[in-house]
């Protein structure tokens, strides 16, 4: 992850408006049924991880102590080491590993966007479904659907095939255009 | 930084430029590909057909085939 080229860190940086899929990370627990203490607040201004909106409503880390106000102070000093390019890749690295990027935003990019395997959940669940509707259809078919009608039937439906050719239909191109009237068979 | 100006303006046009004479260019091509492999020899199957055909022929085969509710095969 953090073998960046000074060109990819460019495109990193400038694609956090790009919206790729909404992994939402948000504070409030999405599956916390008996833990009522995790609810957050939602009058008050949210932090959350997310590609498609990037930039939260608040910092990570709302209540700073004396120590990160200082931190915060030298956030304004490094930023013009930007004004090389070579530099962006070390600079990078840094601002990840760094209390001034943390404080700010609970995870990186990288972070973020790191593949869950939900979709072997999802894709295994399907299966699943289908399989099972498999089954519900195969009993349907032998408890529940009547007996054939006897148009159904060979003999019926092979007069039903002379009857047509009798008729000529689709002379030209079509059914009857395929029969040798001459010789009684299929061309 | 010193990274050169992105082109801010023009963007549709740009790509529209590159894309629409192709877009044209397709089209007509199915458009021809349709005409010359299935309508023209579909008309030529119906005239080659409608060339030999014998209408009063076809209707005594029908007839004694016995398909014909108001006209019954000569046998009967």
């Amino acid at each position: 992850m953090l073998h960046l080229t000074a060109g990819h860190v460019g495109g990193l940086l400038s694609r956090r408006g790009v919206a790729a899929f909404s992994s939402s990370n948000v504070k409030m627990a999405s599956h916390g049924h008996g833990e009522v203490t995790e609810q957050a607040d939602m009058s008050v201004p949210m932090y959350w991880d997310r590609l498609d909106t990037p930039l939260p409503d608040r910092p990570y880390k709302d209540t700073l102590s004396s120590a990160d106000k200082s931190l915060k102070q030298k956030e304004k000093g490094p930023w013009n080491n930007l004004s090389k390019e070579e530099k962006l890749a070390c600079w990078y690295f840094f601002l990840i590993r760094s209390s001034v990027y943390r404080m700010t935003f609970k995870e990186s990019f990288a972070e973020m966007k790191k593949p869950t395997g939900e979709w072997k959940t999802v894709v295994g669940g399907i299966f699943f479904f289908i399989g099972f509707t498999g089954l519900v259809v195969l009993w349907q078919r032998y408890y529940v659907y009547p007996p054939h009608p006897r148009t159904l039937d060979e003999e019926w439906q092979a007069m039903q095939v002379k009857r047509m050719l009798d008729m000529k239909v689709n002379p030209v191109e079509g059914f009857s255009a395929k029969w040798d009237y001459e010789k009684g068979q299929w061309k | 930084m010193s990274l050169p100006k992105p082109a801010m303006r023009g963007l549709l046009a740009k790509r529209l430029r590159f894309h629409l004479p192709i877009a044209f260019a397709l089209s007509i091509v199915a458009a021809a590909a349709f005409k010359y492999a299935v309508t023209e020899p579909r008309k030529q199957a119906y005239a080659d057909f409608y060339k030999q055909y014998d209408a009063m022929k076809e209707f005594n085969a029908m007839k004694e085939a016995g398909i014909f509710q108001s006209v019954r095969p000569s046998g009967e």
